[in-house]
């Protein structure tokens, strides 16, 4: 008896530290995913805060971390569009509005011819058997290894050679390099179409179904976390790239995206006045891709994860 | 032990021999098949009758008599096209294909002032020479591809007709454009983008590693030729003046410390915030999440750009914080100092890469059946050792192929070395302009493109030998994982 109850409270009083281990634990967990989640955010609230600064405009850092005075003038900057409108001529170079029409009109289109290459791609190499498949899929993977602007100055003078180096007709261009390699990531979306059961297919052609049918009436309807994915991520792709459009756009930033822009603000003649004009272009940048990202972050997570693991 | 060895070696030594075998298959089948052609087309002009033969000078001839006008159609347009082609401009690139040009353009000098003017005489222009006569090669190779199979075509027809067999008509073709040859369609336009965007300016750039282009050479004040394996040479030379072997034997070695470095720091951080964030008995885990995947969604540029302020000596974020703290009383040399801008550029990228490889692994890690974690407990075996036998293994396991895209990745990861440091600090030991923690593809960028130097003729050489150092890794890894499962089947 005695023998039991003690060994009863002995068990107690283990369950109990265990459990005190456990808080403390997970109590530390809390306090390190915060002090993470802090380090991330940290910068990127900094960079908010100090669009609003009205104090100190000549310098990007000054010595208080919080802004002692709140202006909106570099938004206004910013968002007054009309380059006239700046009195001083280090600014007159500044149209943002206009890069940012001209990020999202070279975006918009590049994602919808990037989405429809690549799943056209992806339903060639997953569901059609053809001879050349496997050689041909051999080779984008070759050609994927090589360093993706090893080819930029050939890209450039290819452009020159059709005329599409100047003018407004630099934003086809920008179109064409962001889109034309498309068939290449043809890999998460191949790995898709591969789980989608070929019975179904099967059942599509008895009924007399030709392939064409199949794909845009029972594959497609099917995909729409992969169509979500594929989009989102081309969608992105002009909103982050900063090598090709300086190399296409050469110093003129009527037809350039708003890295180009964004870039020139830093540079070392500029870089102290324009600070907090940059503070506003990389809020304003980050704003709309974030909130598209929060929405869509599900297809986005199932898509990178459907992509690491099938390689 | 030793017998395991022996077999081990045994084995190696076979797959190699077996290696070399399949290559030397793969040399005879091509060779074999280069020959079955040649007997094909002959057997085509001997049997063909004559609106076969008449196929060998208009192409499409063969298919129009036979009830196909669409296919024939399309087939004229071609040779027609590719004549005229030839005829106005491929001929002249290819002409002088062989040496890149040899007219030089000069200056028009003003006959009253005897001074150059602005204007100047036509000449050839190395550059576009080279550029545009690879391309009339690859549409030469494209248009005899064709030419082939437009003939097999009219022999095919005639042999049907012969036999009475039932000949594809222009409707026919239509319906298989939608069903048998759906994949043909699909891909045209992809494979055009594939072509003109990345296959023809490869090709452009592998054939610039044989030439002397560089800014001493541009067109339209000079030309520029044909020069071997000079190049290379110059890469590998050891001794001399502005012998770039050794500069290139280091950044090497660096691109390839940092990769490993790169890749396992945010691989295994991604993991262990991952194992935190979905530990049972932790709240808001969607918040925490959250705040981790928008930085994703920040175009990386922006973020590197602001942490590269942040860091700068003079007037830089951090050093004036600690400076009126007090912490400090010198700037700290952040991003200037070899040893410390190395680290701080491997801390940086976790910062961009831990969120990403969170988001992959995190899915990963709740597949991983919890009896194994529970067997564990009762064993005795604490969170560290838990985490290297079981979850470990099993992630290496199944992202492999995850690590592989990252770790070649990771070698051309031009962002975060570009935006961060530039390459700097640059060093004695090193020839102008490559630094300290410059990468060969950020090497290659300010060497071509991103500064004054314009050498392209080595900028390329370096490409191709960033190609061959990713394709050698990834060609090991893929036949190691594949032997991992091989022996696996047998256990």
């Amino acid at each position: 008896m005695r023998n039991a109850s003690a060994l009863g409270i002995k068990k107690q009083k283990r369950y109990r530290s265990m459990k005190a281990v456990k808080i403390t634990s997970l109590t530390v967990i809390h306090i390190i995913l915060t002090v993470m989640a802090v380090i991330w955010i940290l910068p990127f609230g900094y960079v908010f805060i100090h669009s609003f600064r009205g104090n100190d405009i000549t310098i990007p850092f000054p010595d208080q971390i919080f802004p002692t005075e709140f202006s909106l003038d570099a938004w206004a900057k910013m968002f007054g569009g009309n380059p006239a409108n700046y009195a001083d001529n280090k600014f007159d170079w500044i149209n943002f509005p206009r890069w940012f029409g001209n990020t999202l009109l070279i975006a918009c289109c590049s994602c919808v011819l990037t989405t429809l290459m690549t799943l056209a791609t992806s339903y060639a190499f997953s569901r059609m058997r053809f001879r050349m498949r496997q050689p041909y899929m051999k080779l984008i993977l070759i050609l994927g290894m090589f360093p993706g602007f090893l080819g930029m100055i050939a890209i450039y003078n290819i452009l020159r050679a059709f005329g599409l180096n100047e003018g407004p007709l630099k934003i086809i261009a920008l179109i064409f390099v962001y889109s034309a390699g498309a068939g290449m990531g043809y890999y998460v979306c191949k790995g898709f179409f591969d789980t989608i059961p070929k019975g179904l297919d099967e059942a599509a052609k008895l009924d007399g179904a030709n392939q064409a049918q199949i794909f845009f009436k029972i594959t497609l309807p099917l995909s729409k976390p992969i169509i979500v994915y594929t989009a989102l991520t081309a969608f992105m792709a002009p909103w982050m790239d900063f090598i090709f459009v300086k190399l296409i756009c050469s110093g003129n930033f009527d037809y350039g995206t708003v890295s180009l822009g964004l870039q020139a603000m830093l540079e070392t003649e500029n870089y102290n006045s324009h600070w907090i004009l940059f503070c506003v272009g990389a809020t304003m940048v980050a704003i709309p891709i974030t909130i598209l990202f929060m929405f869509l972050q599900k297809y986005y997570v199932a898509g990178v994860t459907g992509g690491s693991v099938k390689g | 032990m030793t017998e395991n060895i022996g077999t081990k070696t045994v084995k190696r030594s076979n797959r190699f021999v077996r290696w070399l075998a399949q290559i030397g298959d793969s040399f005879v089948s091509f060779f074999k098949k280069i020959g079955n052609f040649f007997v094909g087309l002959w057997q085509t002009v001997r049997y063909g009758n004559w609106k076969t033969r008449l196929s060998l000078l208009i192409m499409g001839f063969g298919c129009f008599a036979y009830g196909q006008p669409l296919r024939g159609a399309l087939y004229l347009l071609l040779e027609i096209g590719f004549v005229l082609f030839m005829v106005f401009t491929g001929s002249y690139y290819l002409s002088k294909f062989g040496t890149l040009g040899t007219n030089l353009s000069e200056p028009v000098i003003d006959p009253i002032t005897g001074l150059p003017t602005n204007e100047r005489t036509p000449g050839d222009d190395s550059l576009a020479i080279l550029l545009f006569g690879g391309a009339t090669i690859m549409i030469i190779l494209v248009f005899v591809f064709m030419y082939v199979k437009q003939l097999k075509n009219a022999y095919e027809n005639q042999t049907r007709s012969e036999f009475n067999m039932p000949i594809a008509n222009t409707k026919k073709d239509l319906r298989n454009m939608l069903d048998k040859n759906f994949h043909a369609t699909l891909l045209a336009l992809p494979t055009a983008g594939i072509v003109v965007g990345t296959v023809i300016p490869l090709v452009f750039m592998i054939l610039i590693a044989f030439t002397n282009y560089d800014n001493e050479h541009l067109t339209p004040n000079n030309l520029f030729t044909w020069v071997g394996l000079d190049n290379f040479k110059h890469l590998f030379d050891m001794q001399g003046d502005n012998a770039l072997g050794s500069t290139f034997f280091k950044l090497l070695g660096w691109t390839l410390l940092w990769a490993v470095l790169s890749t396992v720091t945010t691989y295994i951080g991604g993991m262990v915030l991952a194992i935190l964030i979905n530990k049972k008995g932790v709240r808001f885990k969607k918040i925490y999440r959250g705040f981790f995947v928008i930085t994703i969604a920040v175009p990386q540029f922006v973020s590197l750009l602001v942490v590269s302020k942040f860091f700068s000596t003079e007037n830089g974020l951090v050093n004036q914080l600690l400076t009126s703290w007090g912490w400090i009383d010198n700037n700290i040399r952040w991003l200037e100092e070899t040893n410390l801008a190395r680290f701080m550029v491997v801390l940086i990228n976790m910062w961009i890469g831990i969120p990403y490889s969170m988001l992959i692994t995190s899915g990963i890690l709740m597949n991983i059946p919890e009896e194994l974690y529970e067997s564990a407990r009762i064993d005795g075996a604490g969170p560290v050792k838990t985490f290297f036998k079981i979850t470990l293994p099993y992630m290496l396991f199944v992202t492999g192929p995850y690590l592989l895209t990252q770790f070649i990745g990771n070698i051309n990861n031009f962002n975060v070395i570009f935006l961060l440091t530039g390459g700097g600090p640059t060093s004695s030991d090193l020839v102008a302009p490559a630094g300290k923690t410059d990468l060969l593809i950020t090497w290659l960028y300010n060497i071509t493109v991103g500064g004054s130097y314009g050498d392209y003729k080595t900028g390329s050489v370096i490409g191709i030998l960033v190609f061959i150092v990713c394709a050698v890794f990834s060609l090991a890894v893929y036949r190691n994982t594949s032997a991992v499962k091989n022996e696996e089947d047998f256990q």
